[in-house]
């Protein structure tokens, strides 16, 4: 049930556990956040370390590279649009949106990489695009 | 399970779209089902378990709403597969001396509201850490599965028409159900010609949207026997829950690697002794996972299980989803795990339509699948045993 007054596409910028990945996407930079005590990064930012489970992770520019882990073309309604999970060149694997000039050329392993799209309301919302200069993960 | 508790009264809510019916109602009229089935009273009940789709604050604004005087609740929340966990809670419950009667209620009206169930974002609460993770990607339900079924072909070689044979042979068997939404038995061909809705799963991948309700009874043997119904003995349950571990999250493989193994081991019996299987059918790819975590095949393996027919009762190689399941039949209020257990307890009680009744059914795997694949799920399994 969507809440009134609620817009659940646009991201809460005033949460202060993320906040920082929105200010740095206004700036067109991709933060992760990486566990001091693991020094492993993770995927959806959090301050406790899903891996270790220790307090205060910390965020760091990420090189935005990666590969398509899975996709799916959606056709019901309008033009198709592309949802994904991306792995990341740092490790975790993320939800994201795909913009491709052709969608229908997209395959699994192929190296995308990050750019923002502007957004009607809130913060520029991460996207992937293919990134023909990366390398293509092996499966 | 020691003490195992008993399954005693199950009842489907006969309505598809309950336009002229309220939440709260459709609960209530499942109870009176369910108690009338079990040839018991509203008086008997001292436990109560109902899910997200209870109207208000869950087992408190239900109990007060069917007047029921109490001692034991829980609102377990997986989704769809809640229903299937709470027939372990509440035997366990009972067999702890919580309660004696247990009481399970679903009731939803998803298709009287216009709910785009699979298509549109959806969230069930703001505050919710991940809900600015994906529904600003536009994450929807349907896309999620597609994406599973996706990394399923690419890892395993599945293809678009072994998935086409879970939707046929649901098709087979709902004809023979004159409740089901979808009557007609449709081809691999049909499946395949639907319209694509989220690539590579296709209209007739998808299960349907149903507005109705089902109710359960658990009781302790003691009472169970002296009930005029054949006896449904809860024999085994497990549950695991898995989300997207930081970023490790493996899209192929479900929660039934776990909850299918250790309800399977508390029974003290293998997949291979499985005569029914109530397999949650939000999409067909979902059935596949399960058939393949559940241990009915190996690991990749499940799409040559699937093809040819092989979940078709009397033919196939495993009796799944005999009342058409939610592919054809019904998925009230977008939560399949109720009438999972439902077609099961028809089974192990010889009730189910001749046509798609099992001979000599005996034991029964019952599986959900709630939340979301790809996201966020539980998966709850119980082993059932006619007494």
């Amino acid at each position: 049930m969507t809440q009134s007054g609620f817009d659940p596409t646009v991201p809460d910028e005033n949460n202060p556990e993320t906040r920082p990945f929105w200010q740095a996407a206004r700036e067109g930079r991709f933060l992760l956040r990486r566990c001091r005590h693991c020094a492993r990064t993770h995927w959806y930012p959090r301050d406790v370390c899903p891996h270790c489970f220790q307090p205060g992770t910390v965020w760091e520019e990420a090189s935005g590279r990666g590969t398509i882990h899975s996709f799916t073309i959606f056709r019901a309604a309008g033009a198709p649009e592309v949802l994904a999970l991306i792995e990341l060149h740092e490790g975790p694997r993320m939800l994201c949106t795909v913009l491709a000039d052709d969608i229908e050329g997209l395959t699994i392993g192929q190296p995308v990489s990050v750019a923002f799209r502007a957004a009607p309301v809130g913060p520029p919302i991460p996207v992937f695009r293919p990134d023909s200069t990366g390398e293509r993960l092996a499966d | 399970m020691t003490a195992a508790a008993c399954i005693v009264g199950a009842y489907e809510h006969p309505t598809r779209k309950a336009t002229d019916l309220s939440v709260a109602q459709l609960h209530a009229e499942a109870a009176i089902g369910a108690l009338q089935d079990a040839g018991l009273a509203r008086e008997d009940i001292d436990g109560y378990f109902c899910a997200g789709d209870a109207a208000g604050l869950g087992p408190l604004s239900m109990a007060d709403y069917m007047n029921l005087r109490l001692r034991h609740a829980e609102s377990t929340e997986f989704g769809g597969a809640s229903y299937i966990a709470h027939v372990a809670h509440a035997a366990q419950t009972i067999a702890a001396g919580k309660c004696n009667v247990a009481l399970i209620t679903l009731g939803g009206r998803p298709r009287a509201e216009g709910v785009a169930t699979g298509t549109a974002p959806r969230v069930y609460n703001a505050a919710a850490p991940d809900v600015m993770w994906e529904l600003p990607f536009r994450s929807t339900i349907v896309k999620l599965y597609a994406m599973v079924a996706r990394r399923h072909m690419h890892e395993f070689g599945t293809t678009s028409e072994q998935l086409a044979w879970i939707k046929v042979a649901a098709s087979l068997h709902a004809r023979h159900n004159p409740g089901a939404m979808l009557r007609n038995p449709v081809t691999v061909q049909d499946v395949l010609a639907s319209p694509m809705i989220s690539d590579p799963l296709h209209r007739l991948d998808c299960c349907v949207i149903s507005d109705g309700g089902g109710a359960l009874i658990v009781t302790r043997p003691e009472i169970a026997r002296d009930l005029a119904r054949p006896v449904v003995r809860v024999i085994g349950a497990g549950e695991s829950l898995c989300g997207q571990h930081g970023g490790d999250m493996d899209l192929t493989r479900t929660g039934a690697a776990k909850s299918g193994p250790t309800a399977l081991a508390e029974a003290g019996v293998r997949p291979g002794d499985i005569d029914y299987a109530g397999l949650y059918d939000s999409f067909t790819i979902t059935v596949l996972l399960q058939l393949e975590d559940l241990g009915f095949c190996e690991k990749g393996a499940g799409g040559r299980f699937v093809a040819d027919g092989g979940l078709v009762s009397g033919s196939g190689r495993l009796a799944v989803n005999t009342d058409g399941g939610g592919l054809c039949n019904n998925h009230p209020g977008n939560r399949g795990g109720m009438t999972k257990l439902i077609e099961a307890v028809r089974q192990l009680r010889h009730e189910a339509h001749p046509a798609v009744q099992v001979p000599d059914c005996r034991l029964a795997l019952v599986n959900g699948i709630g939340g979301s694949l790809g996201t966020r799920h539980a998966s709850a399994t119980v082993i059932l045993e006619r007494q």
